[in-house]
């Protein structure tokens, strides 16, 4: 049980310390744009899409996104090349931080924008009969865009094997959950008869052991299911834009999932956690330098590569 | 053997499910018995009951899921039942499906045709009548097909979706009714050489070498002009007319060598005149031929308001052949 909280852990441990690294270095001028991190969220990304089988199976998600895509790909590489504008980068610099896509990952950055993509997706593989499950990415702010409804109406309608996950951190970038939705959000999918869980998702064990199960009933009926992860976003929405106070965000510390699996796992694996830790570290920063020194873009040769429409566009 | 526009699009998109069975076919209202809010897949639910899907109305989703879907490698043709409402997709249009190829990388195959019946002459009132295709004219990596009377609609839907590109696909309502193909002997129409999409139809009332004046045009608005060209035969005014079928693209070529010839130039849409497809032609044609224009390049389109329901209203904000007519005479003097 401990080594198998330990790979959750790190992968956890891999999403945090890449995305401080990413600020760090917005922080000194060397990334364009900005970021939006899921510190606090790991758990969600780690024990949702950790279970999903990359060969056969579809992550779409948003523009909070990075976790999603390392706990898919496991790419710190691709993924610091990419936010540091790359040609090395998974999706050679164009998509920059909320716009990836490698494999079965994809990713953009406007609200509910993606969640009919995600649907056609499920409903292509449940036509080509692959097994593949789609799960889709969202937040409780998402709850605000209509075709949210549109899409879980349709996917309830025509069973698509589609996960909806929304990872509800509190906050739609500063207004606060209450604030903005009438209504229990976790019923929000059970009203088009899509059966509806609720996690801790502060609590990586607990997301895994039920996001497996979950799965694996989408993979297995065919039909949509929809999980609420209820998590807190224990940094900034871009870059540093926090109006939090301090005494607010210590209120949550507790939440912080890291630290409720490390407690864990260290009783009995001090040693090795620490170990792996340097690993991650070290490999980080390895991404960092590599980035720094990769081969600079020209704009002829985006036009052909990226897009591959260099001489329509010159 | 003469054929509608109805039912070259009927025939292309029964070819279309034939010849590959993954293609999809979505919409709203679209399954028999009804068959679509203007009959363009009657019969086609029936013959492949499991590809041909009626949805909810839910512009937003059908179109991203249709792109979703054509991702993974099912092409799918989607209907929006009055383009007007291509509004309420334009999100997934213009911040999804046409980002996904640059964005993601030219790997990534898209074979997606969302068709839009556009346009006014029906009495449709406010909107269900605008050619809001003008909306995404200059959005890159979106084609726009707007096959007219003097193309082959069926065959360019076959093309739009083979190109494994994003395309919205514009069919005035007025159009569906006409012969495609045909006109009468005063006519004499001349396909592109050059088959692949963007190429412009070429259409001359006259024989020999010298138009008066050429005519550019797309879509609904070639059946006025078609109208324009038969009676300036006993007006003994030459006329060639011009009709590009993908608006971005404007390989221009063609259009051009016509154009240099008469030296005269009317461009014609039903769209809002202004900001409008004819702005970006003039803006090509001046730049191309600065020097060679004997008259101001004039412009016919809307009226810059609503569109009436009233019949006369309605006749009187949109172009019309008197209204193209009278600029024809004007640019001639």
């Amino acid at each position: 049980m401990f080594d198998s909280e330990l790979a959750l852990y790190l992968k956890m441990y891999t999403i945090r310390r890449t995305e401080e690294t990413l600020l760090s270095l917005i922080g000194q001028g060397r990334i364009a744009g900005t970021v939006h991190t899921c510190l606090g969220q790991e758990a969600c990304a780690a024990g949702v899409v950790g279970v999903l089988n990359p060969a056969r199976d579809i992550v779409v998600s948003n523009h909070r996104n990075h976790g999603h895509f390392l706990a898919f790909t496991d790419d710190v590489e691709g993924l610091v090349a990419e936010v540091m504008g790359r040609r090395t980068g998974v999706g050679k610099g164009v998509g920059g931080s909320q716009h990836l896509h490698a494999k079965n990952f994809f990713s953009s950055g406007v609200q509910g924008g993606m969640m009919p993509f995600a649907l056609g997706m499920a409903l292509a593989e449940k036509v080509n009969a692959t097994g593949g499950v789609t799960t889709v990415m969202i937040g409780d702010g998402t709850f605000g865009e209509g075709v949210v409804y549109e899409s879980m109406n349709i996917a309830a309608k025509w069973e698509a094997p589609l996960l909806i996950a929304v990872e509800a951190n509190g906050f739609a970038q500063s207004t606060p959950t209450d604030v903005q939705h009438a209504g229990d959000l976790s019923s929000r999918a059970s009203t088009f008869g899509i059966p509806s869980t609720v996690v801790d998702g502060n609590d990586v064990l607990a997301v895994h052991e039920i996001a497996a199960s979950i799965v694996d009933e989408v993979r297995t009926t065919q039909t949509p299911r929809f999980l609420l992860l209820n998590t807190y976003r224990l940094g900034p929405h871009s870059k540093g834009d926090d109006e939090r106070t301090a005494a607010e965000l210590e209120a949550h510390s507790g939440a912080d999932p890291l630290r409720r699996s490390r407690d864990r796992i260290a009783i009995e694996l001090e040693e090795q956690v620490a170990l792996s830790e340097r690993a991650v570290d070290d490999r980080i920063e390895h991404a960092v330098e590599a980035a720094e020194h990769a081969e600079p873009w020209s704009y002829g040769s985006f036009l052909r590569e990226a897009t591959g429409l260099g001489e329509a566009v010159e | 053997m003469t054929r509608t526009y109805l039912q070259s699009l009927q025939q292309g998109l029964g070819r279309i499910m034939e010849a590959d069975p993954a293609v999809h076919v979505i919409g709203e209202d679209i399954v028999d018995p009804y068959g679509g809010a203007f009959k363009v897949t009657k019969g086609l639910s029936t013959s492949y009951p499991d590809r041909v899907w009626s949805t909810p109305i839910s512009e937003g989703s059908i179109v991203g899921l249709s792109a979703g879907m054509a991702c993974r490698g099912v092409p799918v043709i989607v209907e929006i039942m009055f383009g007007d409402f291509v509004t309420l997709c334009a999100d997934q249009v213009v911040n999804h499906i046409s980002k996904f190829q640059a964005m993601y990388g030219a790997g990534l195959e898209m074979p997606l045709v969302i068709r839009a019946p556009m346009g006014g002459g029906r009495g449709y009132g406010p909107t269900h009548s605008q050619s809001l295709e003008r909306l995404f004219f200059g959005l890159p990596h979106l084609q726009i097909v707007a096959p007219c009377q003097f193309h082959d609609p069926g065959k360019e839907l076959e093309r739009a979706l083979a190109t494994k590109k994003p395309t919205l696909f514009i069919e005035h309502k007025l159009l569906y009714p006409a012969d495609v193909g045909e006109a009468s002997s005063n006519l004499s129409i001349s396909p592109p050489t050059d088959a692949s999409i963007g190429a412009a139809t070429m259409v001359r009332n006259f024989s020999g070498t010298t138009p008066d004046i050429t005519i550019v045009a797309y879509g609904g608005a070639a059946l006025l002009v078609q109208t324009v060209l038969e009676r300036m035969v006993a007006e003994e005014v030459k006329v060639a007319a011009c009709f590009p079928i993908d608006l971005q693209l404007l390989d221009m070529d063609r259009v051009l060598e016509e154009c240099r010839a008469s030296r005269r130039v009317l461009v014609v849409e039903e769209g809002w005149r202004s900001f409008g497809w004819g702005s970006e032609v003039v803006a090509v044609l001046q730049e191309a031929l600065w020097h060679e224009l004997e008259a101001p390049v004039r412009r016919v389109g809307a009226a810059p308001t609503v569109i009436p329901a009233a019949r006369e209203m309605e006749k009187a904000m949109l172009p019309s052949v008197e209204s193209i007519e009278q600029a024809l005479i004007e640019t001639l003097s």
